[in-house]
C-alpha cells in the first residue's frame, strides 16, 4: 500500500516535471515575447509621442474640444493618451501572441479575435476624434455665425449642432465597434428625429416672427428698418 | 509674364484689335446699369480733356450681368460725349468688355484688367469702381497723371467722407497698416486706383492666383505689394465719396476681404514689416483727408448691444484668442452702463493685435478668428461715434491720429507675440 502511494506520488512528480519542462521552453518564449513587445510597444510609445508633439497633435485635439473633455476627467492630455493607448494595444497584443504559444485550448480563438478587433478599435478612436474635431468645427462656426446675425440664444443654437453630429459620430463608433448596433441605430433615429421634430416646432411656434421677417428680406426684399442706419465700414 | 490662358478667345481677339495703348481704364461691373452708363461718360470725358494725344482703351470686366451692363458700355459713342464737353479726341478711345464668369468675383476681375493691362502694354492704368456715382472727369486725371507723367506706381485715392463713414479704414486698416508697413496710406482697400503697368505686371506675376486664396480683397493686396516691393506711392484727393450704405450681415463679408487678407499678408511679409519702425507721409496731391459732419443716423444701442451679447456669448471662442487680462478688461467694459460705455483706443489696439498674432498662429480656425473679431469692432464704433459724436472735422482727425499712435506704440507687443512660439 505503501509503496503503491510512494509509486503514485512519484508518477504524478515526473508527470508534473514533464509537463513543466514540456511547457517551460513556451513559457520562456512567451516571457521573451512579453518582453520584446514591451520594448516595441516603448520605442512605438516614445516615437509616437514626439511625432504627435511635433505636429502639435494637443492644438488640434483641443480645437476639437478632447483636451477639455480630458481635463474634466484629470485624465492626461491628448497626445499622453493616445502614446498610452498605442503602448497597452502593442504590448497586449505581444502578450497574447506570447499567451498563444502556450497552446491552451480554446484562447487561441479569443486571441485570434482580438487581433482582429485591433483595426476596428484604432478606426473607432479615429472616427471619434475627428467626429469631435468636426463637432467643434461646426459648433463654433454656427455661434460665429448666429452672434454676427443677432439671432436668439446663440450658445443654443451651437449646442444642438454640437449634439447633433457627436449623436451621430457616436452611433458610427458603436457601429464600428459592433456594440449594441441595434440598440443605437433604434437611438440614433429617436434621438435625432424627436431634435428636428422639436427644432421645427420651435422654429415653427417661437420664431414664427423671425422666420416671416426672413422670409420678407429674402423674397420682398423688405430692408429691416434697424438695419438702415448701419454704416459702411469700408 | 502671367499666362493669358484664362482670358477668353474673343477677348483676346478683342485686346489684339486694340493694339498697343498708352491709358487702360478698367470698369469690373456686374449689373450696374444703373450707374454704369454716367460713369462711362465721366471717364471718356476724363480722358478726351486730359489726354486727347494717348492711346487709351476702355476695359470692362463683367461678372454676368444681366441688365445689359456691358452693352451701356460698349455701345457709348464718342460722339455722345462731344456736344456737352468742347473735347476732341485724337485718337481711337476703345471701349470693349469680356464676361469673366457667370458670378462676380473681385479678383476675378481685377486680374482680367491686369492681364489686359499687361497685353496691351499698357503704361498708365486706373480702376474704376461701378458704384461711385459721384465721380467727375478730374478723377480720370487726378489717378491717371502721377503715373503718367510723375513716375508713380500706385496711386491711392483720398476722399472727402463724412466723419462716420468707412470706420473699418479709420479705426483698424489705416492705422495697422501705418504702423506695421510705415506708410501712411489712407485708403489701403481702394475703390478706385491707379498704377503703373509696371506695378500690374509683377503684381500679377507673383500674387497666388491659382489656388484662389490670393483672389479676395485684391486691392488691399495690390497695395501692400507695392509698398513690400519699394514701389512708388502717393495719393490723389478726388473729392467726395458716396456713403454706400450696408446691412449689418456685410460686416463679415467685409472683415474677411479686408482684415482677413492684411492679417495673412502679415505672415509672408513679417522681413518687411518686423524691421520698420515709425511712419512716412506719402506724397499727395491735395487733402489727404477731409470730413463732412452732417448729422447721421445712428443705431447706437445696437451697435453696443450686438457688441454685449458678442462678449457674453463668445467668451469660449475669446479664451483661444485674447490674452487672459484683455477679455478680462472686455469683460468688464460689457457690463458697464450704456452712457458709461467706452472702448479705449489702448485696449481696441491690444485686441487687434491679439487678433492679428491668433490668426497666424492658427489657434482655432482662421475665419473663425475674423469672424469673432465683428462684435467687437461695433463696440468700438460705437465708443468711436460717442466720442466723436459733437467733434469738429479737426477733432475727428486729432483723435484719428491718435489711434495710429497707439497702435505705432504698441507695435513691439505684437512682435512679442509673434515670435514667440505659443
Amino acid at each position: 500500500m505503501r509503496e503503491m502511494i510512494i509509486s503514485e506520488l512519484t508518477q504524478a512528480a515526473q508527470d508534473l516535471a514533464r509537463g513543466f519542462a514540456h511547457y517551460l521552453p513556451r513559457l520562456i518564449v512567451m516571457l521573451i515575447l512579453a518582453f520584446v513587445g514591451w520594448l516595441i510597444a516603448y520605442l512605438l510609445k516614445v516615437i509616437l509621442r514626439s511625432i504627435l508633439r511635433l505636429i502639435k497633435f494637443d492644438r488640434l485635439s483641443e480645437k476639437a474640444g478632447a483636451s477639455q473633455l480630458l481635463t474634466k476627467a484629470a485624465l492626461p492630455s491628448a497626445t499622453e493618451m493616445l502614446s498610452r493607448f498605442v503602448f497597452w494595444v502593442t504590448w497586449l497584443g505581444f502578450i497574447l501572441l506570447g499567451v498563444s504559444v502556450l497552446g491552451i485550448l480554446g484562447l487561441q480563438e479569443q486571441i485570434a479575435r482580438f487581433f482582429l478587433f485591433v483595426p476596428r478599435l484604432f478606426a473607432a478612436v479615429l472616427i471619434l476624434f475627428f467626429g469631435m474635431l468636426a463637432a467643434g468645427f461646426f459648433a463654433r462656426a454656427a455661434l460665429l455665425a448666429a452672434v454676427n446675425a443677432n439671432v436668439p440664444s446663440p450658445r443654443l443654437l451651437s449646442l444642438a449642432v454640437r449634439s447633433i453630429i457627436l449623436v451621430f459620430v457616436l452611433s458610427v463608433v458603436f457601429e464600428e465597434l459592433g456594440l449594441a448596433e441595434q440598440t443605437m441605430l433604434v437611438a440614433f433615429g429617436i434621438a435625432f428625429g424627436a431634435l428636428m421634430l422639436g427644432l421645427a416646432i420651435a422654429f415653427g411656434m417661437g420664431g414664427r416672427d423671425l422666420a416671416r421677417r426672413f422670409l420678407e428680406e429674402k423674397f420682398v426684399r423688405i430692408r429691416k428698418e434697424q438695419d438702415e442706419d448701419e454704416l459702411s465700414p469700408l | 509674364m502671367e499666362d493669358g490662358n484664362f482670358l477668353t478667345d474673343d477677348f483676346l481677339r478683342q485686346l489684339i484689335n486694340v493694339g498697343e495703348v498708352d491709358i487702360l481704364v478698367g470698369l469690373p461691373t456686374h449689373n450696374n446699369a444703373k450707374t454704369v452708363g454716367a460713369i462711362v461718360h465721366t471717364i471718356r470725358t476724363g480722358i478726351l480733356r486730359s489726354f486727347p494725344r494717348e492711346r487709351a482703351v476702355i476695359i470692362n470686366a463683367d461678372g454676368g450681368s444681366r441688365d445689359g451692363t456691358p452693352d451701356l458700355i460698349t455701345g457709348i459713342s464718342i460722339d455722345d460725349v462731344r456736344p456737352d464737353s468742347s473735347v476732341y479726341a485724337l485718337r481711337t478711345l476703345h471701349a470693349i468688355s469680356t464676361r469673366y464668369a457667370s458670378t462676380p468675383h473681385s479678383g476675378v476681375a481685377l486680374r482680367t484688367i491686369l492681364a489686359a493691362a499687361e497685353l496691351l502694354r499698357a503704361k498708365a492704368c486706373i480702376v474704376i469702381s461701378p458704384e461711385s456715382e459721384s465721380i467727375t472727369p478730374e478723377w480720370i486725371s487726378s489717378l491717371l497723371r502721377p503715373v503718367y507723367y510723375d513716375g508713380f506706381d500706385l496711386v491711392s485715392p483720398t476722399y472727402r467722407r463724412h466723419k462716420f463713414d468707412g470706420l473699418l479704414m479709420t479705426n483698424l486698416l489705416y492705422p495697422m497698416v501705418r504702423a506695421l508697413y510705415g506708410v501712411r496710406i489712407r485708403e489701403a482697400y481702394m475703390p478706385e486706383f491707379g498704377f503703373s503697368g509696371r506695378l500690374g505686371s509683377q503684381f500679377l506675376g507673383q500674387n497666388r492666383w491659382n489656388d484662389g486664396s490670393g483672389e479676395n480683397g485684391i486691392e488691399l493686396r495690390l497695395t501692400l505689394a507695392a509698398v513690400t516691393g519699394g514701389f512708388r506711392i502717393c495719393q490723389s484727393f478726388l473729392g467726395e465719396k458716396d456713403h454706400v450704405e450696408r446691412r449689418a450681415a456685410d460686416l463679415v463679408p467685409t472683415l474677411r476681404q479686408s482684415v482677413g487678407v492684411l492679417f495673412s499678408a502679415l505672415d509672408s511679409d513679417f522681413p518687411v514689416w518686423s524691421s520698420v519702425s515709425g511712419s512716412q507721409e506719402v506724397p499727395t496731391t491735395g487733402s489727404d483727408m477731409e470730413l463732412l459732419l452732417d448729422p447721421l443716423r445712428i443705431n447706437r444701442k445696437r451697435l453696443r448691444d450686438m457688441f454685449v451679447s458678442g462678449v457674453s456669448e463668445l467668451e469660449s471662442v475669446f479664451q483661444s484668442i485674447l490674452s487672459p487680462s484683455t477679455l478680462a478688461e472686455l469683460k468688464r467694459i460689457a457690463g458697464l452702463r450704456e452712457e458709461e460705455f467706452r472702448y479705449p483706443a489702448e485696449l481696441w489696439v491690444r485686441t487687434v493685435y491679439e487678433f492679428a498674432a491668433a490668426y497666424q498662429k492658427s489657434v482655432i480656425n482662421r475665419d473663425h478668428v475674423i469672424q469673432a473679431l465683428a462684435p467687437l469692432f461695433r463696440g468700438r464704433v460705437f465708443t468711436f461715434v460717442v466720442e466723436n459724436r459733437n467733434e469738429s472735422a479737426r477733432d475727428v482727425a486729432k483723435n484719428i491720429e491718435g489711434l495710429c499712435l497707439e497702435f505705432e506704440r504698441l507695435k513691439p507687443y505684437l512682435l512679442d507675440m509673434w515670435k514667440s512660439k505659443e
